[in-house]
């Protein structure tokens, strides 16, 4: 392909230098170290630059500056900020359940490092090709639900408990449709592997080919998505002028901020997988015979790709966050089993008709 | 109505009533234990019509308290102003939370404020002084606090 | 003599009015939504409100018994720490309270500069709780765009009074000094800017749909209990309730300016926010009637240094940002009132939160709350 150095290259020269250096044992177990160190690394990355991210979008659309003090255009605030809460003393409550208390955000963040693992985040650059991928994201990202609702009881805080009960029945009935707008693209893809969903897209992704029914899937994954997350406008787990800071109130420090990162992690989280499953993941956009646009766009690494898209998805989401006011619980859940659960039933009737007869390109 | 009519009207009602002219409004003097009967009458007489209770309050004259009521009528637009004069070392008045929701707030400000009882008020707790408050009401005028009171 | 102050006010009365499954949550005194340090007991079944019992008295700094020490001319500025969101509107009505016991006629000049000023407090006000309350149903982002407009008239005002929040312009007699060369050019370009970015805010807020379905049927306010309830202002107007004092009572020559009461008949929140939204366009018309005709001449009129009221009772109610505000002056013939007492809009509107509250949810409280535009200081005095 185009770019001579890729990170799927880089991977390779790794691995090959390790297979000829080590025994095959010794070789699987250094790859998981480095792989874990490389985790590590994406999410205190990630944790900083979504923050940055985040402040700088929200005083663009609130016509401000925003952080402007710490390093060039204040782009070192969000490391001050992490280095603040590292060294901020954290309180458990005397009431609280401590042992709950503090796995909660464990948990948290374990069940975002573990969603990292089938991602494929360029071409051939993937930590685990899992051939139930699909599966496996909706099954772990259901536990996170788990870390919100021990840290709202074992809190003995009756806001956070109160913000743990909205986050159930929000995040529980939010992943029905979030589940089946996935669906209609396993469908038309025949494959739970991110992999082979990511190459089905080779000539065009869903979102172009899939017609109507995969633009109304790709909606009410971006509202679910964000629904789950516990983002506004479905922030009502959070809801601050109502719960104070909801689940996480009794938090601080460093525990806090774990929930903090979980947080702006699963964001990304559920971006790379709507990018993977409508927008053709790391794959470049390509349009029909045009050779020489389509020889351009090959030329741009597949990471950048895979980046570009999840952060235009994030930047949709941080939008949503500083433009709309917040629901309240019983409109929120109507708003699922009302309306977005029988479309999103109609429409995977849709796609599945779509999908037996061909229809789509 | 006016004024005058006012008066004439009140006159009928109550024939006890003494008019001051203390202030702009049509002030009337009234006695603790007709009350009950002629603030029912101010708010449902069909030519009085008193359904709105700005304010009430209490002033204390050392010798004696007064409660003082401004009525509104959103029909007519006119005012009244009712005093009743209370007992310093025992207050004690009907409510009219009954009849004006707005009074439940007022008299338990009054009360706490200035130590008048409210017979029958549904809900006669403090509202603005801390829970467990000992000690003299603070807007008599004999209440001394040695602390936070800066005598000019 | 002054004990702590335990959390859970009255626990003991509310445990004996709990009943199985009842919540009993504590909404402030620190608490992000009520805007001040307001205590509300909430009775909770699931997320639906059963009770709501405000406990006041946080920010009580016993204002009525102060001004007991205060002459005639110093008490004034403490009314600006009532409510310090229309805290001019609270001076003008001292000082008419006062003047009507001195008997002195202010000049022309003064009469207008006070109106003029009202208004933009009033828009100031308004601006201020929009922002607020578009926060408290979660949306941040108005927040700035009202303020962008509220620091306008704060630079007005830093010119003319010296102040940007508690402005202690207004004097028994007139205005403390003459306006500033700026002010008429900075107040029209004021009014330009606000009429051509209202629209902005339509966008944005009214016509969204999550903040109407927020909106709409919430709090609601029949107009009898409104009346019951003794609330004013903008709250009471959203139920119908004609009581806008400036067209009831008028004063200081607001009869003889063009200006519509508002009112709307929907009794909810949408209501009520809707109401607040028309007023400030009404008081730029006002703004637009007086800025080109403030008479020349003086700004004060001649008053003694020790003013002494005769012996009797004055009374004086105007419109504030809120409702109805009246000041009451128990004289003795002194130099300071023998007793005062302020009737605040806030504290009436409050009484009516828990009528209103009851059976809707959590997150309604905080529309309501956020409608109601209860300033702590105001309430509690």
């Amino acid at each position: 392909m185009g770019q001579m150095i890729s990170l799927s290259e880089i991977s390779k020269i790794i691995d090959n230098w390790l297979r000829a250096t080590f025994n095959p044992t010794w070789t699987l177990i250094i790859e998981m170290v480095i792989a874990g160190v490389c985790v590590i690394g994406l999410f205190a990355v990630l944790g900083l630059v979504l923050v940055i991210m985040e402040r700088k979008v929200s005083a663009w659309i609130q016509i401000r500056l925003g952080p402007n003090r710490v390093g060039p255009k204040g782009m070192f605030q969000s490391m001050a900020d992490t280095v603040k809460l590292l060294v901020k003393e954290g309180l458990t409550p005397d009431g609280a359940d401590k042992f709950l208390f503090n796995l909660a955000p464990l948990i948290a963040i374990v069940v975002a490092m573990l969603l990292m693992a089938p991602i494929a985040f360029a071409r051939d650059f993937q930590m685990w090709d899992i051939n139930i991928g699909v599966l496996y994201v909706s099954a772990v990202s259901s536990v996170m639900v788990i870390s919100i609702l021990m840290a709202g009881w074992a809190s003995n805080n009756k806001y956070s408990l109160l913000g743990a009960m909205r986050s159930g029945a929000q995040i529980v009935s939010y992943e029905l449709s979030a589940g089946l707008s996935i669906i209609a693209i396993v469908i038309l893809t025949g494959s739970l592997s991110f992999n082979e969903i990511v190459h089905s897209q080779v000539d065009g992704w869903w979102i172009f080919k899939g017609h109507i029914p995969v633009l109304i899937a790709f909606v009410i994954f971006i509202i679910a998505a964000t629904a789950e997350t516990n983002r506004a406008p479905f922030d009502l787990a959070e809801a601050e002028s109502e719960l104070t800071a909801g689940f996480h109130t009794e938090y601080s420090g460093m525990k806090f901020a774990l929930f903090f990162l979980a947080e702006y992690v699963n964001v990304f989280i559920v971006c790379a997988i709507g990018a993977t499953l409508f927008l053709g993941g790391w794959m470049p956009f390509h349009i029909g015979s045009w050779q020489g646009f389509n020889q351009v766009m090959d030329y741009i690494p597949s990471s950048i790709w895979f980046m570009g898209k999840t952060f235009f998805l994030i930047f949709l989401i941080m939008w949503f966050r500083w433009t709309f006011p917040r629901l309240r619980i019983d409109q929120l859940l109507n708003l699922e089993w009302k309306y977005l659960l029988p479309i999103s039933m109609f429409n995977l009737l849709l796609v599945t008709a779509m999908a037996i007869l061909g229809w789509h390109f | 109505m006016t004024n005058e009519e006012l008066k004439i009207k009140i006159a009928e009602l109550l024939p006890a009533a003494i008019f001051d002219e203390a202030g702009e409004f049509t002030a009337v003097n009234v006695d603790a234990a007709d009350w009950k009967n002629f603030s029912r009458q101010l708010h449902f007489d069909e030519a009085l019509q008193f359904d709105f209770l700005s304010f009430l309050t209490c002033i204390d004259f050392k010798t004696h308290l007064t409660m003082l009521y401004h009525f509104d009528s959103y029909t007519f637009h006119h005012n009244l102003v009712v005093k009743i004069k209370l007992d310093a070392a025992k207050p004690e008045v009907e409510t009219v939370s009954d009849i004006w929701q707005t009074a439940n707030f007022h008299e338990r400000e009054v009360y706490e404020l200035f130590g008048v009882h409210f017979i029958n008020h549904p809900d006669l707790r403090l509202l603005i002084l801390p829970d467990g408050w000992e000690g003299k009401n603070p807007l008599r005028k004999d209440f001394e606090d040695a602390v936070n009171m800066i005598k000019l | 003599m002054y004990r702590e102050t335990t959390i859970v006010a009255d626990e003991n009365q509310n445990l004996a009015a709990k009943e199985a499954g009842d919540f009993i949550i504590n909404v402030g005194p620190q608490h992000p939504a009520t805007h001040g340090v307001l205590h509300l007991v909430i009775t909770l079944n699931g997320e639906t409100i059963k009770k709501v019992e405000p406990h006041l008295g946080f920010i009580h700094r016993s204002i009525e018994k102060m001004c007991e020490s205060l002459t005639y001319r110093q008490f004034i500025y403490v009314t600006s720490r009532m409510d310090y969101l229309s805290s001019h509107i609270n001076n003008h009505a001292c000082a008419l309270c006062v003047e009507k016991g001195m008997q002195v006629e202010i000049p022309g000049r003064a009469k207008v500069i006070r109106i003029l000023m009202d208004e933009l407090t009033r828009i100031a006000s308004h601006e201020l709780w929009l922002g607020a309350m578009a926060m408290d149903l979660g949306a941040f982002t108005p927040f700035f765009h009202t303020f962008r407009e509220r620091e306008l008239i704060n630079d007005i005002m830093e010119e003319t009074c010296g102040a940007r929040l508690t402005m202690n312009y207004i004097v028994p007699g007139g205005v403390m000094q003459d306006i500033h060369p700026n002010f008429q050019k900075k107040v029209k370009d004021f009014v330009k800017q606000f009429t051509s970015k209202i629209g902005e805010m339509d966008e944005i807020v009214t016509g969204n749909t999550i903040f109407q379905n927020r909106m709409k049927g919430v709090g609601i306010l029949s107009k009898e209990d409104a009346v019951s309830f003794g609330c004013t202002g903008p709250a009471a107007r959203g139920s119908g309730v004609s009581c806008d004092t400036r067209k009831i009572f008028p004063y200081e020559g607001y009869e003889k300016l063009q200006f519509d009461e508002i009112l709307e008949n929907g009794c909810d929140s949408f209501a009520r926010y809707m109401i607040r939204i028309r007023e400030m366009q009404q008081s730029i018309r006002i703004i637009e009637q007086l800025i080109d005709n403030i008479p020349e001449g003086d700004f004060q009129a001649k008053t003694k240094a020790v003013i002494k009221l005769p012996k009797g009772e004055f009374y004086q109610r105007v419109e504030t940002a809120r409702g109805q505000f009246g000041v009451f002056i128990v004289s003795e013939g002194g130099t300071t009132p023998y007793r005062i007492k302020f009737r605040s809009p806030g504290f009436s509107n409050l009484s009516a939160l828990d009528h209103m509250a009851r059976g809707s949810k959590l997150g309604d409280l905080v529309a309501m709350m956020g409608t109601l535009d209860l300033v702590i200081p105001d309430i509690d005095r």
